[in-house]
């Protein structure tokens, strides 16, 4: 299978921005090439002489004038529902969100049923996505047994099982001995760990605390329940030379407190949610359940501070936190409704939004979305002759409306439901073959 | 006026005039309850569905008379007598309930927002008996009508309200209530007690009990409830009673012909001493009166007693 990426204007932060030609066989970039440039990137005999020739050995011509080519979007965090409910997503529903959504790799959560703790289960997630021959998935197995917060979960087993990181994401691991311990083991592993931050007998509530949630008369959970527990793993992190990944960052006070660790040295990464650098409380209007999510939409000054954040490095990546949830966990008293909106079909148009609206680069988005992402967990992705390397292609022009009943995830629970946005992913290529195209 | 509100959510959905149509509303209707047969033949033929999903006497007994005294059917349902108990959804109860036709759901329940979710989900109007901490507007409405009846009118007046604001929708109600009718409100409470932002209200913040009720026309006491002790919202209950109890003493502060009121049940020695819950001012008994009153207004209006009126 031999394919060209012809004529867009390649994007790989730090490396290369410029429009080439992109020649991909089996799977593996082949040549590049520079138009108006008298070398291709290769100086093997198959590379690129002239292209009217080559264009009739190949499969696949893709015209990408006009579009973006970036290597491929990676989102750190979703939660694909499977094994145990798959009413609400399935590994192949939910890659194909991803891959619409212009996401060639995700990283599903362990809070599955049952949770992802054991080798069978992460086999079960690695087996499943690689028969789709698609989107990419890396499971992220949980810290301790259960994610009941009690005892670490078999760290080496689930490693060599292709879990390529642990978390107990939706759950925080509240005894800081545990934690400490997790960061340390994992260091000998060689594991990431990924810290849902919460401290539980703060968060009583249902909703951001604030005038929002005085007005409806719901719970409110104060910024500090996340952040004391930012500033507790940053310690631990500190304390065992482990690095922590902290997940969905949504207060101006944990994004203080991540510059300063970082600015001294601390092996921290964090990642925030396109939800939190677009909306606030507010839009929780009249008790809508499609904007309850944990951590709680925020005030202003925390959105401000996250896009802050976002701009000068202290939030390394945007991931979705797609969560999708059925009407049956939605279409209730708020108190009763479940947390999380699903986020893979609209994260790139918020991203690009975002970009747009702040006049910051398309390069930085594609660092938050995809390199960065790629170095945290591991993975080369550099656009460079030789490298197994899926890409993106993007549309920055591309007006369109998000319905989210066209969409391919198998749930509804989107805030974003009608919005007109500016760009899009209009092709996915993994493994040197198009997943996705519109 | 006409009335066209179909439902009654809360305070803030309610004008200036739709509240001013309420409260004389009531006042014309309490004359029945002091009549030897207490009924008129208003809401005949009508069914109000009193749905129930937390616990509550006080409340339900008076939309229950309410709704007898009009010569509706009223129909009780409790959460642990309701489907609900068998894994039913709320929003499929109160379907099945609609497909029942009832003319009015009264509802009572422990999630704030749920009223709100129901009159998106059904055709039956709706009423608001209480809901999490957002709202008690016939609570409000009631507390409204008393003190105006006292006081002959609510604007200008001062308002001191007084306990554990942030767990109470009767408070949020008369805080938005008392204000949309040109009263003064003040609050009074340990920090706890106080939620994020109420200043946005327009309304006075003070943790002093007696700057609070200085020189106020209109004292209203919260009701302290025991549990929260455990949230750590207050040491004790004898430290609470010291630092926020009403007590004829502190009632000096207040105007000579200061009005209390406190919407029940009482913790007699905690928020209220006993001699100030059974002073000259204390109108606490008159607001249950007054209760079936605007309840029977609320039943009135939102059935279509008005259009019934005219028919005949």
């Amino acid at each position: 299978m031999r394919m060209i990426i012809k004529g867009g204007h390649v994007v790989d932060p730090g490396r290369i921005d410029a429009v080439a030609d992109i020649l991909i066989e089996n799977g593996r970039i082949a040549d590049i090439k520079f138009p108006g440039k008298e070398n291709s990137a290769s100086n093997s005999p198959s590379s690129i002489d002239s292209c009217a020739d080559l264009e009739k050995q190949v499969d696949r011509v893709i015209n990408a004038k006009g579009l973006y080519v970036v290597p491929g979007l990676i989102d750190m965090h979703v939660h694909l529902r499977d094994p145990g409910q798959e009413y609400k997503e399935t590994i192949e529903t939910g890659i194909q969100a991803a891959a619409a959504g212009g996401f060639t790799a995700v990283c599903c959560m362990p809070n599955t049923r049952p949770v992802n703790d054991n080798r069978q289960t992460t086999e079960y997630i690695i087996n499943t996505a690689k028969r789709l021959q698609s989107v990419k998935v890396y499971p992220v197995a949980a810290i301790s047994r259960d994610s009941k917060g009690l005892e670490l979960s078999e760290f080496g087993e689930l490693f060599d099982a292709g879990a390529v990181a642990v978390s107990d994401d939706g759950l925080p691991v509240s005894d800081a001995q545990l934690m400490r311990r997790a960061l340390e083991y994992a260091k000998g592993v060689g594991i990431l760990v990924i810290s849902h931050c919460e401290e539980p007998s703060l968060s009583h509530g249902v909703m951001n605390e604030g005038l929002t949630a005085t007005r409806l008369g719901l719970a409110g959970i104060p910024n500090a329940a996340e952040s004391v527990m930012v500033m507790r793993d940053i310690a631990l992190s500190e304390l065992t030379a482990s690095p922590v990944h902290v997940a969905h960052v949504s207060t101006r006070e944990s994004v203080r407190a991540i510059r300063e660790a970082k600015g001294r040295g601390v092996l921290v990464t964090a990642e925030t949610a396109p939800h939190y650098f677009t909306l606030t409380d507010e839009a929780v209007g009249f008790y809508n359940t499609n904007a309850k999510m944990n951590p709680p939409l925020r005030s202003v000054e925390d959105r401000e501070a996250i896009i802050e954040g976002l701009a000068d490095g202290t939030i390394d990546v945007i991931a979705t936190d797609h969560a999708p949830h059925s009407v049956l966990e939605k279409d209730l008293e708020f108190d009763a409704a479940a947390n999380g909106i699903i986020g893979l079909e609209t994260a790139l148009p918020l991203g690009l939004r975002l970009m747009e609206e702040r006049g910051l680069s398309f390069e930085l988005l594609i660092r938050k979305m995809s390199k960065n992402p790629a170095k945290i967990l591991g993975i080369s992705n550099d656009i460079t002759v030789g490298a197994a390397v899926d890409f993106t292609l993007i549309d920055p022009a591309r007006i369109h409306t998000y319905r989210v009943e066209d969409g391919f995830s198998k749930s509804r629970n989107s805030p974003f439901d009608g919005w007109e946005f500016k760009g899009a992913a209009i092709c996915t290529v993994i493994d040197g073959r198009v997943v996705f195209e519109s | 006026m006409m009335w066209s509100k179909k439902h009654i959510l809360d305070m803030e959905s309610l004008s200036v005039e739709e509240i001013t149509a309420i409260l004389d509303t009531a006042d014309g209707l309490k004359e029945i309850s002091q009549r030897t047969i207490k009924k008129v033949p208003t809401l005949r033929g009508k069914t109000v569905v009193l749905f129930f999903h937390e616990p509550s006497t006080r409340t339900r007994v008076s939309f229950d008379i309410a709704a007898k005294r009009l010569s509706a059917d009223a129909i009780s349902i409790s959460a642990s007598s309701s489907s609900l108990v068998k894994g039913e959804t709320l929003v499929d109860t109160a379907r099945n309930l609609e497909a029942m036709k009832p003319d009015v759901i009264v509802i009572r329940h422990s999630s704030a927002g749920t009223p709100f979710l129901l009159s998106q989900k059904v055709s039956t109007p709706i009423i608001n008996a209480g809901d999490g901490m957002h709202a008690h507007p016939s609570q409000a409405l009631l507390d409204m009508m008393t003190v105006r009846e006292v006081k002959g009118r609510l604007n200008g007046l001062r308002l001191a309200i007084v306990g554990d604001i942030s767990h109470s929708r009767v408070a949020r109600s008369n805080i938005i209530g008392f204000s949309k009718m040109g009263a003064e409100v003040r609050l009074a409470a340990p920090p706890t007690m106080m939620p994020t932002g109420i200043e946005s209200f327009g309304v006075t913040v003070t943790y002093d009990f007696d700057e609070a009720i200085d020189g106020a026309d209109v004292i209203m006491m919260l009701r302290i409830q025991k549990e929260r002790q455990r949230n750590f919202l207050f040491p004790t209950e004898r430290e609470y009673s010291r630092r926020y109890g009403l007590t004829l003493e502190r009632l000096k502060k207040a105007q000579p012909d200061v009005t209390i009121m406190h919407p029940g049940p009482l913790n007699r020695g905690v928020e209220i001493s006993p001699d100030a819950a059974d002073s000259v001012g204390s109108a606490i008994l008159d607001q249950v009166t007054n209760g079936v009153a605007l309840r029977m207004a609320l039943l009135y209006l939102v059935a279509g007693g008005m259009r019934n009126a005219d028919d005949h």
